[in-house]
């Protein structure tokens, strides 16, 4: 159980600073600062030259001064959430002076504020993406299971084949037929769309096997016997029994297509410049000098670790939780 | 021979299958290799639209997959537009670099894995086993991606290993055996990262199976004979325990082609995936169809494998009895 809390922790510190992203992130995802291309991440002193010791942390400026860092202080315009106007940031420091808490990129911008917005689009992608699936698996996982006969052998069937495909392989060349170049927003609903669709075969399968004993339950025959149609019972009797296989398989969907949307990212084959996301900050990564010599471009990948940990935790807890009980 | 002639016959069904739909798939997208021609003022549409006739790029969907099926069938595989040749000899030379690569990696894994894996099924439950469990699982938990980059990190930091490429500039001048030993140099860290992905898959099933297998009864018979224990592991658990395991071969043949295609991008290792990636953002379009189609070819054909083996190994499954 205390591994649970620990990992709803980390979920909850990742998701609600990535949708607050504007709020935490001290500056514009794509404010640049030319004069400080690929600066290492700003060193955070409560120790100043002199010996003195100051309770708020500072970072010295271009021009040597000491600037404290400032809470909940006005900086770029944001939207909370993409709908309400704002201006106030989490901290800050006073101009000339600059916070690059994971350093910056070849543009001079703060990859620390990179990071967050970029989690809007890759978590975006993978929730929706993960919903999708699991909808999807559900919905056929339940036809196939009921209905039976070469209904559940059609679909059984395909499933297998995507359960056997290559997933990559299957990205790409799913991928290779869509176009190259379109508005973020349609390429991150292409995106869903597709990750999406390549994704139900594991939960319909699983749903199918739960169904397969569900409708055999004295509830569901006495629902049948009194005259419920097939729809009604799939619904109202059938469904609900496959919750905690369902919420197993979105904490385990949700991290593959995050994963999935940083692979494409990475790749080129995803949203693009400027718009930032995981995959595209850890692109950077395939120049040989930025691996050689700036460490912290690493910064954002190693972040997926405790990320994934946490929602690999969590479906072990559902799936513990959730043990179908043996009659 | 009914059960492997079956075999046979769903492999090549679902290989057709696959040829159209990624033929299809590929011919679908919008836009073609000449569009980016289009955007250059000096050349004019006229000439873009005599190419694409000269390429037969204009013609319905159909009439190309016939067109294209043909060339297959010639062993040719369609035209690459961007290498301006047929494409077999391309994919010949890439797909050899991938089963280099991947066929190492794989067979590296399972040497590790079963040994690993039989040993703490053995000692289950002890510190060992639960070390080398977490490991496992901590391993799983690194996206795929991670691991190459580190591993590339490594290579660049240290200078141990050539960070990419499969062999040096000045091979053409070196004895067959530093050539070699240059190639090998260059495949271990792609193998290296490919097996570390795989592994924890493996090792976890082998545990689990072999450690079923040691709680049959016949085991406590061969165990009250005085049989020594690694012969009791490996000359009893372990056959009893190889059927999934070859089954689980079959299914990490499509894992292993997923990370070696992004593993050689990373690495820049040159087989099908850099040419894959490259295809697609060019729109060459019988590349991308003849790398998908080879791919399944190689998943298709470790399945088969994997089935043959079972047949070779199984004698249930040998005899044909159905009950067992």
């Amino acid at each position: 159980m205390r591994k649970l809390r620990i990992a709803v922790l980390v979920l909850a510190t990742f998701h609600g600073f990535v949708l607050f992203a504007g709020f935490v992130a001290p500056y514009d995802s794509s404010a640049q600062d030319r004069e400080l291309p690929f600066a290492a991440p700003t060193r955070l002193h409560v120790v100043d030259a002199r010996g003195r010791f100051h309770v708020c942390p500072f970072v010295y400026g271009p021009d040597g001064r000491v600037y404290p860092l400032l809470f909940l202080v006005p900086g770029a315009p944001y939207k909370v959430a993409g709908l309400f106007p704002a201006r106030l940031h989490l901290f800050g420091v006073e101009e000339p002076g600059r916070v690059f808490l994971f350093g910056t990129d070849d543009y001079g911008r703060d990859q620390f504020s990179r990071f967050l917005y970029g989690g809007q689009i890759s978590l975006l992608a993978g929730l929706m993406a993960g919903f999708l699936s699991v909808s999807l698996g559900a919905v056929i996982g339940v036809v196939a299971g009921f209905y039976g006969g070469w209904v559940d052998d059609v679909l059984m069937r395909v499933a297998e084949f995507f359960l056997a495909a290559p997933w990559l392989y299957l990205l790409f060349a799913v991928r290779a037929a869509l176009p190259l170049h379109v508005a973020e927003w349609q390429i991150l609903m292409l995106l869903v769309c597709v990750l999406g669709l390549l994704g139900w075969a594991r939960p319909a399968r699983l749903v199918r096997g739960m169904v397969l004993s569900a409708k055999e339950r004295n509830f569901v025959l006495a629902a049948k016997g009194l005259g419920a149609g097939d729809a009604y019972i799939m619904r109202r009797h059938i469904l609900p029994q496959t919750y905690g296989v369902l919420l197993t398989q979105l904490a385990l969907l949700v991290p593959h297509f995050v994963l999935a949307e940083v692979t494409l990212s990475f790749l080129g084959l995803g949203v693009g410049e400027p718009v930032p996301s995981w995959g595209s900050l850890l692109s950077y990564l395939q120049q040989y000098s930025v691996i050689s010599l700036y460490w912290w471009m690493f910064i954002p990948g190693l972040l997926l670790v405790p990320f994934f940990l946490s929602y690999y935790a969590a479906a072990d807890a559902f799936q513990e939780h959730y043990r179908p009980v043996v009659l | 021979m009914r059960y492997v002639a079956r075999r046979f016959f769903h492999a090549t069904l679902l290989l057709c299958v696959i040829s159209f739909a990624c033929f299809a798939l590929a011919q679908i997208a919008p836009g073609d290799f000449f569009d980016a021609l289009r955007l250059n003022p000096r050349i004019s549409s006229e000439t873009v639209d005599h190419l694409r006739s000269e390429y037969g790029v204009d013609r319905p969907l159909l009439v190309r997959y016939g067109h294209w099926l043909h060339s297959v069938l010639e062993g040719q595989m369609g035209f690459s537009i961007a290498y301006g040749g047929p494409v077999a000899p391309l994919l010949r030379v890439r797909a050899r670099n991938t089963l280099l690569l991947t066929a190492t990696s794989t067979l590296l894994a399972w040497l590790i894995a079963v040994p690993v894996g039989v040993w703490c099924a053995a000692r289950r439950g002890t510190r060992v086993d639960r070390v080398v469990g977490f490991a496992a699982t901590t391993i799983l938990t690194f996206p795929d991606l991670l691991i190459f980059l580190l591993l590339l990190l490594l290579a660049v930091r240290t200078g141990w290993f050539p960070a990419g490429g499969m062999e040096s500039l000045a091979t053409e001048n070196m004895e067959s055996w530093a050539r070699i030993l240059d190639l090998a140099r260059h495949l271990f860290l792609p193998a290296l990262g490919l097996s570390i992905v795989t592994l924890p898959m493996l090792f976890r099933h082998v545990r689990s199976t072999v450690g079923e297998a040691m709680t049959a009864p016949f085991m406590r018979v061969a165990r009250g004979h005085g049989i020594p224990q690694a012969r009791l592991l490996f000359r009893f658990a372990l056959p009893v325990a190889i059927n999934p395991l070859i089954s689980l071969f079959g299914l990490s043949v499509a894992t292993m082609l997923s990370a070696s295609l992004l593993a050689e991008v990373v690495m820049s290792w040159p087989g099908l995936g850099p040419l894959f990636l490259e295809a697609i953002l060019s729109r060459d379009v019988y590349i991308v169809a003849g790398v998908v189609v080879l791919s399944s070819v190689f998943l298709v054909a470790g399945n088969l494998f994997a089935d043959l083996l079972i047949f070779a190994v199984d004698p249930r499954i040998r005899v044909g009895r159905q009950d067992a």
